[in-house]
């Protein structure tokens, strides 16, 4: 045994899954198998992007947007911002701010570019670590937090959005995209004037074992939802690695249920959004459901309340430092003239900035009153709960004063 | 102008109180918000925790090494610019938070960086240019950092500063809020006065508080009733011995203990070097690492051969300190009359004295272990029969009025016997240094030839190994030496009831030239009857 891994208390299973398998999974599991990619990790941008899917090629061409540098810059934008948000969130946790924090940084790439992809008509059920996407959706960042800060069970409305709240149950979002899909599906024969318009549902190499997954992919598949499974898959689920998730890549899967499955390079943010918009077309086009894997890393914690070292080499995070998302991409605007100083200068202002006033917005966030909770139980007033909203109020009088808690 | 205090925050999931391990900032210092400025250490990792303020430390509210609740005030900062606390920056616009209340000038070299330019992220960061704030790389959890901060230590990976493990919310105590005294329709939930309320609490916290100290407290009187026996078992009649139970419990954290269990090791065998005399992870990681290195060639022992060439003997030259050690031995053995004698001890006192200094102020960091008493004791004991402190002299003894107390020792480099000056002159702390000491060096197989010569008695503790007794050879150039055995439970008959007691056996080789039956007799007795009673060492 290796004395310098001391195993985890909690986890030996995993110890005992990871001695079982080293032998016949390092090679399946080889991120470069079939992993589709355009700028890789030194910052060069190949030319074109083609791949063969269920039997036919399909170019990428026509969903490329590698020689636009406004958009490159935008992509640029908005990962820097999410990873900037991040950051002030865990200082926000560490100082007592928020009780949890769930970060995102390595997966930037991931969520910003599937989420670029997205049309305002589409819908996306994200698990609770897609700040990126909810950047994209326009969700506003403060919202974010006050979920975190427990002020609210959800922090925005979906509907404004079309990005749903913040799914804790693991994998439980697939359902409910699936059956969003299937109602967009309904829609659309109803009123055939609708936009097209497709769901995406987020998930993880964690979530990916969930029996929720598997029933979703099957209903998907025999209904020809247009939904696009989109599975970042970080490496681990808290502290179990992918390869106790699965034996094969995660995108085979899709095969097995009749749909196709695609492995992108998931810090490859001009990839993933090809790939992410070439399958919402092809899911609003009637075509059914597509599986993409973001290959990618989770540099942080599970979350503020997970300590990584004790299941995870540092010499592992270390890896994946050269293929950070942002580094790329800064390379490439850079040696192909796209950015200059000035622009990642007024990016880092505009950050300081988006951090100062999110800083306000956290510590300006108030405990919500009681009489909401009972406002929220019906769309209209309802006697029962008026009745047990005035015994509360009478049965909170009855306290001394005390001071009160956030 | 505002002064704004910074509680304690919880920086888990249900955690209740913190060590502050360092302050990375001190008063008067410019802070400025998500600078570190303290590195705490919870019951599950440690933590730099960032300033929410900016502007100047006021005051350290806490020391560092203080233990405490969630919540404590730790610090203080003035702002030095009516700003909103605890934003740093009250403005709109493109200021960034962390240059408020602080001098242009500082900007050079003091002002944050906001993600700071550590130069890890290629070509990322315009050089020289602390004002664009590059995110931080991946995998780095405590915020933007000033550039004066250590962070070469911080992009080891090792130092990286972990977040935390949660494990869920501990149950809070219990604590009602105070009702009033009676609000009409309240009383109809039942409102209970104030006094009945609050008194329940305290008796509850006081039960709490007991329980807290009961491991020290039984073991005390136990301590102090065995000497009749009697009363020590009617205390605790429910129990297995307290002072045993004192005794077992080894320090270390919860994480080290499921390791240790994952991997077979008993804790009480690793060599302890925790400041509170715990065992560190480190600790289980190389003693794991020693007991592998041992086991991983047994599997291949048999099979090995062919990689000899062939042979079925392998040929490892006698050199060094091999055959410094044999030709010792065989001197010392064949020329020097042996005779040997053991006599078992009962070391509970010992045991519980050992714990006592362990947990004394003034024994702080410096490891404590029995052979400290025995060392003690060998030296109190040689001073009441000098002639085992001697040396042959074909036509003379010379009899020494000084102890250089030798301590064997398996080093990398093999049996080694180095010694400690003048020990009769140390107190029982400067000699416990200096045991450290001794022991440090020689494991990292760094023992200068001055430290082994001039010998004048040795002790070999052959119960680090778990072995019970031998015969050892005397050191040449000496005329005694003790094997110190490994202490464990056993039962003891204590005024006709057998019970468990921390027994060991000593051992002890004389050269009969010097020390005669009576002699060595006494002289064993005599150390033997400190581990029984450590307490006659003040006299």
């Amino acid at each position: 045994m290796n004395s310098s891994r001391l195993p985890a208390a909690e986890f030996e299973v995993e110890e005992v899954g990871r001695a079982v398998h080293s032998d016949d999974v390092d090679g399946q599991l080889e991120p470069d198998a079939g992993m589709l990619q355009i700028l890789s990790a030194d910052g060069t941008m190949a030319g074109g992007l083609t791949a063969e899917i269920a039997g036919s090629t399909v170019d990428f061409s026509p969903y490329l947007s590698a020689s636009d540098p406004a958009h490159l810059r935008s992509l640029y934008r908005d990962m820097f911002m999410i990873r900037r948000f991040d950051q002030e969130s865990t200082a926000l946790q560490r100082q007592g701010q928020l009780a949890l924090w769930v970060p995102l940084t390595g997966q930037e790439a991931a969520q910003i570019g599937s989420g670029r992809a997205l049309e305002p008509q589409d819908y996306a059920f994200p698990t609770y670590r897609e700040h990126g996407v909810a950047l994209t959706r326009g969700v506003e960042l403060p919202d974010i937090l006050r979920l975190f800060r427990g002020v609210t069970n959800g922090g925005w409305d979906p509907r404004e959005r079309n990005f749903h709240l913040y799914t804790l149950v693991l994998a439980a979002q697939s359902l409910h995209a699936v059956g969003y899909a299937m109602g967009m599906q309904r829609d659309q024969l109803a009123d055939p004037s609708l936009p097209p318009a497709a769901s995406i549902a987020y998930f993880g190499d964690g979530a990916s074992s969930e029996g929720d997954i598997h029933e979703s992919m099957v209903f998907a598949a025999s209904f020809n939802a247009p939904v696009v499974f989109f599975c970042q898959n970080n490496q681990w689920a808290i502290s179990v690695p992918s390869s106790v998730q699965t034996r094969v890549p995660l995108a085979q899967r899709a095969e097995g249920y009749g749909f196709p499955g695609i492995r992108v390079d998931g810090n490859d943010v001009v990839a993933v959004e090809a790939v992410t918009r070439w399958a919402l077309e092809h899911a609003r086009s009637g075509q059914g459901p597509v599986l993409i894997e973001a290959y990618t890393y989770r540099m942080s914690a599970h979350t503020t309340a997970d300590d990584p070292t004790k299941y995870r080499l540092s010499r592992d995070e270390q890896e994946w430092q050269p293929r950070d998302p942002l580094a790329r991409l800064e390379v490439y605007l850079r040696s192909a003239g796209m950015a200059d100083d000035t622009f990642f200068e007024e990016l880092g202002a505009e950050a300081r900035a988006m951090a100062t006033d999110l800083r306000q917005a956290v510590l300006s966030m108030t405990a919500p009153e009681l009489a909401d909770r009972f406002a929220a139980v019906y769309a209209e007033p309802h006697p029962l709960v008026q009745e047990e909203l005035r015994f509360f109020q009478e049965y909170e009088a009855g306290f001394a004063d005390e001071v009160k808690h956030a | 102008m505002t002064l704004n205090t910074f509680n304690l925050p919880d920086v888990g999931e249900g955690l209740t109180e913190a060590e502050i391990v360092q302050w990375k900032v001190a008063p008067g210092a410019t802070v400025s918000v998500n600078d570190v400025i303290c590195e705490i250490e919870t019951a599950k990792s440690l933590v730099e925790l960032s300033s929410p303020y900016a502007g100047t430390v006021s005051e350290l509210l806490v020391a560092e090494g203080e233990t405490i609740e969630v919540g404590t005030p730790i610090i203080s900062v003035e702002d030095s610019q009516d700003g909103a606390p605890g934003a740093g920056s009250g403005h709109d616009g493109a200021a960034a938070p962390g240059r408020d209340g602080q001098g242009t000038g500082s900007n050079a070299n003091g002002t944050p960086s906001r993600g700071g330019s550590d130069g890890r992220e290629p070509a990322s960061t315009p050089a020289g240019d602390d004002a664009v704030p590059v995110p931080e790389m991946p995998g780095e959890l405590a915020g933007p950092q000033v550039d004066t901060a250590p962070r070469t230590e911080a992009a080891a990976p090792d130092a990286t500063p972990g977040p935390l493990v949660g494990t869920g919310p501990k149950a809070d105590a219990v604590k009602r809020r105070p009702r009033r005294p009676h609000s009409g329709s309240a009383g109809a939930v039942g409102a209970v006065g104030p006094g009945a309320d609050g008194t329940a609490g305290d008796t509850a916290g006081d039960t709490a508080g007991d329980t807290a100290q009961d491991p020290a407290s039984p073991a005390a009187g136990a301590a102090d009733g065995t000497r009749s026996g009697q009363p020590a078992e009617a205390e605790t009649p429910a129990r297995s011995n307290p002072l045993n139970q004192l005794i077992n419990r080894v320090l270390a954290k919860p994480p080290v203990r499921k390791a240790a269990r994952d991997l077979g090791i008993n804790l009480a065998d690793v060599p302890a070097t925790g400041s509170a005399g715990e065992v560190t992870k480190q600790d289980l990681i190389s003693y794991q690492s020693q007991r592998d290195a041992e086991q991983d060639g047994a599997d291949s022992f048999w099979a090995n051969r062919k990689l000899l060439g062939g042979g079925r003997i392998e040929r490892i030259p006698v050199k060094g300190v091999r055959k410094a050690t044999a030709k010792a031995m065989v001197q010392s053995a064949f020329t020097a009359p042996h005779v040997s004698i053991f006599v078992d001890v009962d070391a509970s006192r010992t045991m519980e004295f050992v714990k006592r200094l362990k947990a004394s102020r003034d024994f702080e960091g410096i490891r404590v272990s029995p052979l400290l008493i025995l060392s003690k004791a060998v030296i109190w004991a040689a001073a009441r029969n000098p002639s085992v402190n001697a040396t042959w002299a074909e036509d003379e003894i010379h009899v020494k009025h000084f102890m250089n107390l030798g301590i064997a020792a398996a080093t990398p480099r093999g049996l080694m016997v180095p010694n400690i000056k003048d020990a009769q002159d140390l107190s029982l702390k400067e000699l416990a240094l200096a045991l450290n000491d001794l022991a440090t060096t020689a494991r990292a197989g760094k023992t200068q030839p001055a430290q082994m010569q001039g010998g004048t008695l040795t002790i070999t503790n052959i119960g680090a190994l778990g072995i019970d007794t031998g015969t050892p050879i005397i050191n040449p150039g000496e005329v005694a030496i003790v094997a110190f055995g490994t202490i464990k439970q056993k039962p003891w008959v204590l005024d006709g009831e057998v019970i468990p007691r921390w027994i060991t056996t000593l051992g002890g080789s004389f050269d009969h030239r010097v020390v005669d039956g009576d002699l060595s007799a006494r002289f064993m007795a005599d150390v033997a009857s400190i581990l029984e009673e450590p307490a006659l060492l003040l006299d």
